[in-house]
């Protein structure tokens, strides 16, 4: 009965208590979100146009934003060290696509995705040798301060976070659906095989698209290091793209962001209300719950495409 | 000039497991370190500082009584399964180990037991290893976690005017959901009933470690008179970040030694001002030892990194914790001879280990490395104790004289906690008398 009432009653009448906090925790999630759905943005693109889940996507975050950082250090300007260090991801996706993707066409995706490790140890063995171990902090002018809409705190940073997944999301499905471009990256996404037959430059694709992926990354670096520093756990990041993923589905960009708000309030909301309950720390486990109740319902994701097998 | 030293240091990487024969005449010192992956930042200034002292001992002394130290890295992640493999790859005439691991220490517990090769967790690990009648190889002087939660709660009582003034206090607990994170809760449990405060507990998810609203939230909405917090890696400067978000006190944020190092804090620069952390060594470069440092290592170009790491609170805790290896051998040797010491006559060394500020004085290490005695039955030191130390905004200042754990709290859970260890692995403990 006791854990019934902990379950079902205690954390409904905590939040008709105290509606400010709640609207804060719900808002601290949303935010939290964004910033999930920035890192689940990189995997989707790369997924989207060439059915590889990109396994180096998180360190491409941490590779982006040590070069951005190491430069800015080094007293380069931060627009020259933001465009050098597009420069160098955009570098990096030739390299990829002449060295690991090329000699890989049209096979099974599980051996592209095993290339994406190596490309994940590579990327993060030479940053580490480049611009070494320590953490770097990084001020990029985002704004810090807070501010309150009721009683509720709201961080100007997240706002600023809100604002740029934002801006990226429009562009790219802006970029996806309406550019020639952007179709061709959906035609190959579909089959490479095909595209090829239809004259589609299966190389050029995959380069544009491990680029855009890596300006993508040295956002997410710039967010996420202007929070934290930019340090080698940045990496781990990326796990907290995989529920967002699972929920918004690997191919929709719109997936990632609406994948990401939901994981983001969800998981903060469990964890304040519920938490306590399961002892803590649920967080981690709940954001993989929330996304496999939503594949109950929706096996492809929330926007991910539905595939359709002709027998 | 990077990529050469970085060079260097992957052909001594790839070097790491050589036939260790021909080291005979030098005293073996494996290093379990952690130089790549998401917790480098810490592991190498540990791993600097460790180096680094012995290989001014070899500059600067000859080695302890014409014996040199041969330092050689194995490289751990700090991943429990690669420190059991670097073990089982170094430890042909290995004098001692120290993997900065609490994971690889639980691992390596029963075999370097069995190997007869002594272990120094110095300041993790297992904290019943401080019964060294079961314990006969672990060593985890000068402190341990559960000695450092009741310093801790102590310095909380000396700031509040007394332990009485506990009573009633709301503390946080802000933890890494690890085994690590988790080993101080029992002793949080008996120190909460003893003096009348409660502590919530805030347990972070490893993959979590850099997003922590939910938890702060908690915490501005509970309003804790004071937040410990027991963190690793990203853990740290996400919690610190968080704490200034919410404008919480920093003053009465306080993190436990290994939530003490500048990457702590740097992330979040003048904001983190006032935040505090314990620690049982000293910080800074005002050692005498370091200008010997600088005139026989640096200024030669054979410092481990490029120098800029001495005086990091990392760095100094690897530095004294080579200091203790060093004067454990030297002990050994006053009772077995001028040469090559074996575990078993090094563990011996450990468990007489009497390092007074007299001694210290002459080592160059007076605030730099806590007076140490260690016996057969305590491996933890007779005298545990911490500082606290403080963030200025670019670097920590100490601004506590020692202040000692309650032993009296914690040796009966540690003999209790060593004794079911014993019971359940069929070990008789020694007698130390």
């Amino acid at each position: 009965m006791e854990a019934l009432n902990a379950l079902f009653v205690t954390p409904f009448v905590e939040i008709f208590d105290a509606p400010w906090f709640f609207m804060e925790v719900l808002t601290g999630g949303l935010m939290a979100g964004v910033m999930y759905s920035l890192v689940a943005l990189g995997f989707v693109l790369i997924f989207k146009a060439s059915g590889v889940f990109n396994f180096a996507q998180g360190v491409m975050v941490l590779f982006a934003a040590l070069n951005f950082v190491g430069l800015m250090d080094a007293g380069v300007p931060m627009i020259l060290a933001g465009i050098i260090t597009i420069a160098i991801m955009v570098a990096v996706a030739f390299a990829i696509e002449r060295f690991v993707l090329r000699p890989l066409v049209n096979q099974e995706h599980i051996i592209l995705f095993m290339a994406t490790i190596g490309v994940a140890y590579f990327l993060e063995g030479v940053g580490e040798m480049i611009w070494g171990t320590d953490v770097r902090p990084l001020n990029v002018g985002i704004p810090d301060d807070v501010f309150f809409v009721g009683d509720a705190m709201i961080q100007q940073s997240d706002l600023f976070a809100a604002v740029v997944a934002g801006f990226l999301v429009v562009v790219l499905a802006l970029f996806f659906h309406y550019t020639r471009t952007g179709r061709a990256l959906r035609a190959v996404a579909d089959d490479h095989q095909a595209a090829l037959s239809i004259g589609i430059p299966l190389n050029h694709i995959w380069v544009i698209v491990w680029s855009v992926a890596g300006f993508v990354a040295l956002v997410t670096g710039i967010m996420w290091g202007s929070k934290l520093g930019v340090q080698f756990s940045l990496s781990v990041i990326a796990l907290k793209a995989l529920p967002v993923l699972i929920l918004g589905g690997f191919t929709s960009i719109p997936g990632a962001i609406v994948g990401g708000l939901i994981i983001g309030a969800g998981e903060k909301v469990a964890e304040v209300y519920w938490g306590g309950f399961f002892g803590g720390a649920i967080e981690e486990w709940f954001a993989y719950i929330l996304a496999l109740a939503f594949l109950f319902f929706r096996p492809q994701g929330l926007f991910g495409e539905k595939i359709i097998e002709r027998v | 000039m990077k990529f050469g030293k970085l060079g260097l240091l992957a052909a001594s990487a790839a070097m790491t497991v050589v036939s260790t024969a021909a080291l005979a005449a030098e005293q073996y010192i494996p290093s379990l370190v952690y130089r790549t992956g998401p917790y480098a930042s810490g592991g190498v200034p540990l791993a600097d500082g460790y180096a680094d002292y012995f290989h001014l001992i070899n500059e600067r002394d000859g080695g302890v009584n014409g014996v040199k130290f041969k330092v050689e890295e194995c490289e751990t992640g700090y991943k429990t399964d690669r420190g059991v493999e670097c073990y089982d790859r170094t430890k042909e005439n290995a004098t001692i180990y120290n993997p900065w691991s609490t994971g690889i220490t639980y691992a390596l517990i029963d075999k370097v037991t069995a190997d007869k090769i002594p272990f120094l967790s110095m300041g993790y690990g297992r904290t019943s290893a401080a019964d060294g009648r079961v314990f006969e190889y672990i060593f985890n002087f000068p402190s341990t976690y559960w000695n450092q939660a009741t310093a801790i709660v102590q310095y909380i009582a000396n700031e509040l005017g007394g332990t009485d003034q506990l009573k009633g206090k709301r503390i946080g607990y802000i933890y890494l959901d690890h085994p690590y994170g988790k080993e101080p809760i029992p002793t949080m449990d008996i120190l909460a009933e003893k003096f009348g405060f409660t502590y919530d507990k805030y347990p972070v998810a490893p993959k979590s470690m850099t997003e922590q609203k939910s938890i702060w939230l908690q915490i501005r909405k509970t309003k804790p008179d004071y937040v410990i917090m027991w963190g690793w890696g990203a853990m740290n400067a996400t919690a610190v970040k968080e704490a200034t978000n919410i404008r919480f006190d920093m003053s009465k944020f306080i993190g436990n030694w290994w939530s003490a190092g500048e990457d702590t804090a740097i992330p979040s620069g003048d904001k983190a001002k006032g935040y505090r952390a314990a620690t049982f060594h000293g910080v800074g470069k005002d050692a005498p030892v370091f200008g010997d440092l600088q005139q026989h290592i640096v200024d030669k170009g054979m410092a481990s990194g490029d120098g800029s790491k001495i005086g990091l609170v990392l760095y100094n805790r690897g530095f004294a914790n080579a200091a203790y290896v060093v004067e454990a051998v030297r002990k050994a040797q006053e009772k077995f001879g001028n040469r090559v010491m074996t575990g078993e006559e090094v563990r011996w060394g450990l468990e007489n280990l009497d390092l007074t500020e007299e001694r210290l004085a002459e080592l160059g290490l007076t605030g730099l490395v806590p007076p140490t005695k260690v016996t057969c039955e305590n491996h933890e030191g007779l005298s545990p104790a911490i500082k606290i130390q403080e963030w200025n905004g670019s670097g920590y200042e100490v601004i506590t004289d020692w202040i000692p754990a309650m032993t009296q709290v914690t040796r009966p859970l540690i003999e209790q906690d060593a004794a079911a260890y014993a019971a359940e692995k069929g070990i008789t403990p020694r007698s130390c008398n």
